[in-house]
C-alpha cells in the first residue's frame, strides 16, 4: 500500500519534472541553453570551493588556486565579535541571544501584547551595559565593539526607536493641521531624499559641532540617533499607507460615538490599521539589516567591517572573498528567514479576513 | 472653540473666504498650539547652527559658500569634464555630480533591460529557468549592496594584467586597470560624435513636442518624425565628411589601447548596481505581470488574438500601471545607493563631498550642498515618472 503510493508520487513528481523541463521543443531548447549556462559556471565554482580548497593549517598552506576555509576556521571568532576584548566575548554573545529573543518573540503574534512593549527598553538598556562592560573591571567603550553584535544591536534599537516617531509623523501627515502637517511632510522628504551615507556623514562630521561645549556624545550614539531619525521617514510612509487603507467611515462612526482624536486613534483606527502594515514593515525590517552594512563607511566595525577587517590581518593578507562569503551567510540566513516570516503572515492575516464574516 | 469655528466657515453656504480664512481654515485647529511647536523645533535647530558656526568661528573658519571658488588641492581620478589639482572647489563638485548622474542613468538603463529580462525569465514554465532566477533574486535581494561592491570591487582588483586580459569577443578585455570596450567615434567632422548624439536627440524631441502642441502627434506621425530628423543629421554628416571609425582595443606593449576604459571602480559600481537592481526590478515585473488575471489572456485568446498582441495590446498596459510607480522608487533608490561609491573609491558627488568637508573643514556647507543636490535629483525624476505614471494610468485614476 505504502509502497504504491510511493511509487505513485515518485511517477507525479517525474511527470511534473518532465513536462517542466522538457514539454514542448522551446522548453527544451531553454533547458539545454540553461544547463549549458550551468556547465560554464558551476564546475569552476566547486572546483574554487571544494577540491582546490584548503581546510586547515596556516595561511602558507592555502593555495590561490582555491578557497582557504582554513582562515574562516582562524577568524571568524573576529568576523562575529571584531575587536571586543576576547576574553569578555561572552558578553557580545549574550546580547545575540537576548536580542534574538526578544526578536522572537516580536515575531510571535501569541507575544504581542503590553509586556512585550516593557520588555522592548529593558533589553535595549541590558544589551547596552552588557556591551559596556558594566559590573567588570574595565569598561570597554563602544570603539571596541564590532561584529555582529553590533549589527544586530544597532538595527534592533533603531528599528524600535523609529516607530514611535514615525508614528506621530504619520498621523500628522494625515492630521487636519496644516502647521504640522507640512513640517511632516517636509521631514519625510528630506529624510527619502537623502541618501543614508549623507545622513551618516552629518552624525560623523555635523552633530559633534552642533552639540553645546561640554557635551560629547560617542559615534556609535550619534550614528544611532541619525539613523533612527532617518529610518522614522521611512516607517512613517509605510503606516502613512496602513492609515489611508481604513476606510473614513471608520473614523466617522466614533466621531458619532462621542470618542475624542486620540482615542478614536487608539481604540479605532490604529489596532487595524497597524496590523495591515506589518508585513510592510517586516519588508522594511529586512532592508534595515541590510542598510546597517553602511556603518562601515564611517568606520564603525559592523558584521561587514569586521569582515573586511579580518582579511586584513596580516597573517592572513587578502582572503577578501571568503570573508564576505561567511558575511553574506549570515546575512542571508536573517534576511531570507525574515521574508519567510513575512509571507507567512500576510497568509496568516488573510486567511483571518476571509474567516471574519 | 476654533475647531467649531474653522467648521463653520467650511459649511455650504457659508460666505466666500478671504485669504486670511483660507489659510485658517488649512492651518487647522490648536493654532497657537501647532505655531509654538514649530518654533520651538526651530529655536533647536538655530541653537544647533549657532553652536557650529562658534565650533568654525573657534577652529577659524570662515562660514559661507567662499571656499566653492577656492583651488582644491587632490585630485580626481576620473571625470567627463576633467579635473586637476589646482582647479576650484566647485569644478570638483560638477565632477562629483556628473560621476553620480553618469553611474545612475546607466545603472537604471542596463538594470531596467536585465531586470525586465531575468523578470520574465521567471515567469517561464520551464522548471529549471525559473528556478535558478528564483535563487539568483533570493541571493542578490538577501545580502547587503556595499557587501556586493565589496565583492565586485576585490574581483576587479584580482583581474589579470593587461598582457594576461581576458578576453570576450576578441574586443571586450577584463583587465585589473579596468574593463576596454570598443567605441565608436566620429572623424574629420564638424563636431565629436557626443555632440552629434545630443544634438539630434534634442531635435528629435523638439520636433515631438511640436507636433504635440500642434495635435498632430500619432504614433506614425511620430515615428516618421524621427525617421525624417535621423536621416537629415545623416545626411548632414555624410555631406561634412565625417566618417564613424569603430575603434577596438588592443594590446599593444605592457597596456591595452583604443577604446573605452572603464575604471575597475566605476565597472564594479555599475555591476553591483545592475545586479541588486536588475533582481528588484524583476520581482516588481513578475508582479506586475502576474497581476494581469488569467481571465484576461483568455479572454483575448478567445478574441483570437495570438501571443504577441495579447503582451502588447492587453497585458502590458495593465501590467505597466503597477510596475511603473515602484520602478519609479527602484530608480531613486539606485541614485541614492550610487552613494555607496564612495567606500570603494570611485569619486561620486558623496566622496567629493567629503573630501572637500575633510580638506576645508565646511562640513556644514558640503553636505547642504549633498543633501539639496540628491533632493533636487530626486525631485525631478519622481516628476518625470509622475507624469509618465499619470499617461498610462487608468483614466479616472490618474493621480
Amino acid at each position: 500500500m505504502s509502497i504504491a503510493r510511493s511509487r505513485n508520487t515518485l511517477a507525479r513528481i517525474l511527470t511534473v519534472l518532465c513536462t517542466g523541463l522538457f514539454g514542448t521543443r522551446t522548453n527544451t531548447l531553454i533547458t539545454l541553453a540553461t544547463l549549458l549556462l550551468l556547465a560554464q559556471v558551476l564546475p569552476p565554482l566547486f572546483r574554487w570551493a571544494v577540491l582546490d580548497a584548503t581546510f586547515t593549517g596556516d595561511a602558507d598552506a592555502c593555495t590561490r588556486a582555491g578557497a582557504c576555509w582554513a582562515f574562516v576556521m582562524a577568524k571568524l571568532r573576529f568576523i562575529l565579535f571584531a575587536f571586543y576584548p576576547p576574553d569578555l566575548q561572552w558578553r557580545p554573545a549574550l546580547v545575540i541571544l537576548l536580542l534574538a529573543l526578544i526578536l522572537t518573540a516580536s515575531a510571535l503574534p501569541r507575544f504581542w501584547g503590553r509586556p512585550l512593549l516593557l520588555a522592548w527598553p529593558l533589553a535595549v538598556l541590558a544589551c547596552w551595559f552588557l556591551m559596556q562592560g558594566a559590573f567588570s573591571a574595565t569598561p570597554i567603550p563602544s570603539n571596541q565593539w564590532g561584529g555582529l553584535p553590533v549589527t544586530l544591536f544597532v538595527w534592533a534599537v533603531c528599528f524600535a526607536a523609529a516607530t514611535p516617531i514615525a508614528l506621530l509623523l504619520a498621523l500628522a501627515r494625515r492630521s487636519k493641521l496644516g502647521g504640522l502637517r507640512t513640517f511632516s511632510v517636509l521631514y519625510i522628504e528630506l529624510m527619502r531624499g537623502t541618501p543614508m551615507v549623507g545622513i551618516l556623514y552629518v552624525a560623523m562630521l555635523i552633530l559633534p559641532m552642533a552639540l553645546p561645549d561640554g557635551l560629547s556624545i560617542d559615534k556609535m550614539l550619534r550614528a544611532m540617533i541619525m539613523v533612527t531619525l532617518f529610518w522614522a521617514a521611512y516607517v512613517a510612509e509605510v503606516i502613512r499607507a496602513g492609515l489611508q487603507a481604513i476606510p473614513s467611515g471608520q473614523t466617522e462612526a466614533a466621531t458619532a460615538l462621542g470618542l475624542g482624536y486620540w482615542r478614536t486613534q487608539q481604540l479605532i483606527i490604529l489596532p487595524q490599521a497597524l496590523r495591515i502594515v506589518i508585513p510592510g514593515m517586516v519588508n522594511l525590517a529586512i532592508g534595515f539589516l541590510l542598510a546597517t552594512s553602511l556603518l562601515a563607511v564611517i568606520g564603525i566595525f559592523d558584521l561587514l567591517n569586521a569582515a573586511r577587517a579580518s582579511a586584513a590581518d596580516p597573517d592572513w593578507l587578502g582572503f577578501y572573498n571568503e570573508a564576505y562569503l561567511v558575511a553574506a551567510a549570515v546575512y542571508f540566513v536573517v534576511c531570507s528567514g525574515a521574508s519567510r516570516y513575512s509571507r507567512w503572515l500576510e497568509g496568516r492575516f488573510s486567511a483571518g479576513r476571509h474567516q471574519a464574516p | 472653540m476654533s475647531d467649531r469655528r474653522v467648521f463653520r466657515t467650511l459649511l455650504p453656504g457659508s460666505p466666500r473666504l478671504g485669504i486670511i480664512g483660507k489659510f485658517r481654515a488649512w492651518w487647522g485647529g490648536w493654532p497657537f498650539c501647532q505655531l509654538a511647536f514649530l518654533v520651538a523645533l526651530a529655536a533647536l535647530g538655530a541653537l544647533f547652527v549657532s553652536n557650529v558656526l562658534d565650533t568654525m568661528a573657534r577652529v577659524g573658519i570662515l562660514p559661507g559658500f567662499g571656499f566653492l571658488y577656492s583651488s582644491a588641492n587632490f585630485e580626481i581620478g576620473e571625470s567627463p569634464i576633467g579635473f586637476r589639482a589646482g582647479d576650484t572647489y566647485l569644478r570638483a563638485i560638477i565632477a562629483g555630480l556628473l560621476n553620480t548622474l553618469k553611474v545612475s542613468l546607466l545603472g537604471c538603463f542596463f538594470a531596467t533591460i536585465c531586470g525586465v529580462a531575468i523578470g520574465i525569465a521567471g515567469l517561464s514554465r520551464n522548471l529549471l529557468l525559473s528556478g535558478l532566477v528564483r535563487w539568483f533574486i533570493e541571493i542578490t535581494r538577501n545580502t547587503p549592496l556595499l557587501l556586493q561592491l565589496f565583492f565586485w570591487i576585490s574581483i576587479a582588483k584580482a583581474l589579470p594584467a593587461p598582457r594576461q586580459a581576458s578576453v570576450f569577443f576578441g574586443t571586450v578585455f577584463l583587465t585589473n586597470r579596468g574593463v576596454y570596450l570598443p567605441s565608436l567615434s566620429l572623424e574629420a567632422g564638424p563636431v565629436g560624435l557626443h555632440a552629434a548624439l545630443t544634438l539630434t536627440t534634442c531635435a528629435c524631441m523638439a520636433t515631438l513636442l511640436l507636433l504635440r502642441f500642434a495635435g498632430r502627434l500619432t504614433r506614425r506621425s511620430g515615428a516618421v518624425a524621427i525617421g525624417l530628423v535621423l536621416a537629415a543629421a545623416l545626411v548632414f554628416l555624410f555631406l561634412s565628411g565625417a566618417q564613424p571609425v569603430a575603434e577596438v582595443p588592443s594590446l599593444s606593449g605592457f597596456n591595452i589601447r583604443g577604446g573605452v576604459n572603464l575604471s575597475p571602480e566605476f565597472a564594479a559600481l555599475l555591476t553591483g548596481l545592475v545586479v541588486k537592481f536588475s533582481a528588484l526590478i524583476a520581482e516588481i515585473v513578475r508582479a506586475g505581470i502576474q497581476s494581469v488575471g488569467s481571465g484576461q489572456w483568455e479572454a483575448a485568446r478567445a478574441l483570437g488574438l495570438h501571443d504577441g498582441q495579447i503582451i502588447h495590446l492587453v497585458v502590458l498596459p495593465q501590467a505597466l500601471r503597477v510596475i511603473t510607480p515602484l520602478t519609479t522608487s527602484s530608480y531613486l533608490d539606485l541614485t541614492k545607493d550610487s552613494s555607496l561609491a564612495v567606500a570603494i573609491g570611485f569619486p561620486d558627488l558623496v566622496s567629493v563631498i567629503n573630501t572637500t568637508a575633510n580638506t576645508t573643514g565646511q562640513s556644514m556647507e558640503a553636505l547642504a550642498t549633498l543633501i539639496g543636490t540628491f533632493l533636487a535629483i530626486n525631485l525631478t525624476l519622481s516628476a518625470l515618472m509622475n507624469a509618465y505614471n499619470s499617461r498610462i494610468a487608468l483614466r479616472g485614476f490618474a493621480r
